[in-house]
């Protein structure tokens, strides 16, 4: 007994340390003074409204979304495949060819930037957003190739087995048993592919242009110069978004998909 | 020209050890014939070949005269079955029956005509909006049997199917899948390492040893006349001596004493020399010396309890004697006793 008591304690101390920085930026958004300051003095929605006024923070926003969501497209697209093929080489070759697969999240998001920057602005000179695109893919790959091959190698192949032999060509039996079953892993795969792509600072700070930047290092530059709350109110209101996602997720596979 | 025919088969899995070499076997229209075999010894390898999940290195596999050894899969139509039973999860009893149906592009009324009549056959009416993980091991494995029967297959697969069922439920499935089988009269193969499901289910039964059908015989066949040693150990002889022939019609054992063996009128070929093998139920034991053919004298080394009877070991001039004699009379270790080995019980292989 007390032993769990002194467990309880510990996990209340993590969880407040997790917790109370968000719920103190949370505050400031509403704060009426011109820089963050807790506690908060008197009360506003005009750092809300200053935020979507503005256009460089709205653009950005855009600009990540949309990056995110065709980036983790992408990466689920290539990556569904890739851990279906990585689940079927035998035993040998699979661990070097899943460890090369997974290798951009082992190394440094700034080297993996640099790299990038390299080659694709200025060896081959490559427009912004296709740049952009082409970085957060590889850093979503990984993300996507770990997590369906975790719900792959639960995957009982017998299952594709008899659907072949119920007359299934391969795709065909892919499509109808295999992605079904495999749900959850996409939907977390997804989730992670999205965030991550979103949060993203390293590549997208080597990549990104004049006039077109994404959401994290628009904040990071924004910060630098002026320190009022409306870097609070976008953070609000993006943890918002992620509540309502993961409300879905809840709903649908349950929050232990993530975890997997 | 037999239904289905392996021809020479060759499989390695890793191209240096062989895992099926020179594989032959040949199963009538409607026959259920059993491949059983110790672990390891290559029966789902033999069951994939034929499904057509392993390409031999060498030999032929003809269906119906046709040739079928590169043929996919999917274009084989046959029924398989896993001991893991591998329903579509996500389908209810009715959807994972119907698959295979809507796949051939069946009209609407007649699959569902079809799938319900194949849920009735096999008693699953009532569950046919459940999903998998809501039904019992043994409704699982009837889902997945009728899923594979429904699309009337040219040859129905089942790897070990019963496996993963208690010991009750197996009796009743057995007999309910032989009934089915005859029913429809599918050509089926039976993979399973029990020695009575099988004898029990078979029409003939493939005896497998590292990869070689050592006997490919009726039940009967088999468990009276045992093609060779490996075989007879494997339906329950223990008892192995040598013999040599002694003029037409009589042996001799390694003692140069005459043995008389009823099965030897068989053996008119010319072989002089034999393997003579009986099961420990078979051996009478007296406790008085009694001369005579076919008598051994020897100490009993071990007893052991058996609920129906004891165990004995006997240590004789021939070697360890295993024999089973009823409670009635108990004979204590160190104790010499008779042993009689019936002429018509002896087998030679
Ligand atoms: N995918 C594989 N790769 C390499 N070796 C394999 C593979 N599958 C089976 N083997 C080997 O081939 C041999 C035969 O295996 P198989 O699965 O056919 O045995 P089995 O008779 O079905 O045994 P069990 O009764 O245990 O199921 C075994 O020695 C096994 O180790
Ligand atoms: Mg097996």
């Amino acid at each position: 007994m007390r032993k769990s008591v002194g467990l309880t304690l510990i996990a209340v101390v993590v969880f407040l340390f997790l917790t109370v920085p968000l719920i103190i930026i949370t505050a400031t958004a509403f704060g009426e003074a011109s820089t963050i300051r807790f506690p908060i003095q008197g009360f506003t929605l005009k750092w809300f409204t200053a935020t979507f006024a503005s256009r460089s923070f709205m653009s950005s926003l855009g600009l990540s979304f949309a990056l995110a969501s065709y980036a983790t497209l992408l990466a689920l697209l290539v990556g569904i495949p890739a851990s279906y093929a990585l689940s079927k080489t035998t035993f040998r070759t699979n661990p070097r060819l899943r460890a090369f697969f997974l290798s951009p999240t082992f190394v440094p998001g700034i080297v993996v930037g640099y790299a990038l920057f390299q080659f694709l602005v200025i060896q081959w000179r490559m427009p912004v957003f296709a740049g952009l695109l082409l970085g957060h893919f590889l850093v979503s790959l990984p993300y996507v190739i770990r997590v369906v091959g975790a719900s792959l190698e639960q995957f009982d192949f017998s299952i594709e087995e008899v659907a072949w032999s119920l007359g299934c060509n391969k795709p065909k039996a892919f499509l109808k048993v295999v992605l079904p079953n495999i749900g959850s892993g996409i939907v977390a795969a997804f989730m992670l592919s999205f965030i991550n792509s979103f949060n993203n600072i390293p590549v997208s700070m080597f990549l990104t242009g004049p006039g077109v930047s994404t959401l994290p290092t628009t904040l990071m530059n924004y910060i630098e110069y002026s320190y009022d709350p409306s870097v609070s109110a976008i953070s609000v209101v993006l943890m918002g978004v992620t509540v309502v996602l993961m409300v879905i997720v809840e709903r649908t596979l349950g929050i232990g998909s993530l975890a997997k | 020209m037999s239904y289905a025919v392996l021809e020479n088969i060759r499989v390695s899995y890793d191209g240096k050890t062989p895992v099926l070499t020179d594989l032959n076997l040949s199963i009538e229209r409607g026959e259920l014939v059993s491949l059983l075999g110790a672990s390891g010894c290559g029966k789902t390898t033999t069951l994939r070949v034929v499904g057509g999940f392993i390409e031999p290195r060498a030999g032929r596999f003809t269906l119906n005269g046709v040739d079928m050894t590169r043929t996919a899969v999917h274009k084989r139509n046959f029924g398989l079955v896993f001991q893991s039973y591998a329903l579509f999860p996500h389908l209810t009893v009715f959807e994972n029956v119907a698959f295979g149906l809507k796949l051939r592009k069946i009209e609407s009324a007649s699959l569902k005509s079809r799938v319900m009549a194949m849920l009735d056959i096999t008693d699953l009416g009532a569950l046919a909006n459940r999903y998998p993980r809501q039904l019992s091991g043994g409704q699982r494995q009837r889902v997945a049997l009728a899923r594979a029967l429904v699309v009337e297959p040219q040859l129905l697969l089942l790897d070990e199917p019963l496996s993963n069922l208690d010991a009750k439920l197996r009796l009743s499935m057995r007999v309910e899948i032989k009934r089915l089988q005859k029913k429809l009269g599918i050509t089926t193969i039976f993979v399973t390492h029990d020695q009575e499901e099988c004898f029990s289910i078979s029409d003939r039964v493939a005896i497998m040893d590292k990869g070689v059908i050592q006997q490919f015989d009726t039940p009967e066949a088999i468990y009276s006349h045992p093609a060779n040693e490996f075989v007879a150990r494997f339906v329950g002889f223990t008892n192995f001596f040598n013999l040599t022939a002694s003029g037409t019609g009589r042996c001799l054992n390694n003692l140069g004493e005459e043995m008389v063996i009823d099965e030897i009128r068989n053996h008119t070929g010319g072989q002089t020399s034999w393997t003579g093998a009986i099961r420990p139920d078979d051996i009478v034991l007296t406790g008085t010396e009694v001369s005579g053919t076919n008598r051994l004298t020897g100490s009993v080394e071990v007893r052991t309890f058996l609920g129906k009877s004891y165990q004995y070991e006997l240590e004789t001039k021939l070697g360890r004697v295993v024999v089973n004699a009823p409670k009635d009379s108990i004979f204590e270790p160190g104790t010499l006793v008779c042993a009689h080995l019936p002429s018509d019980k002896i087998v030679l292989c």
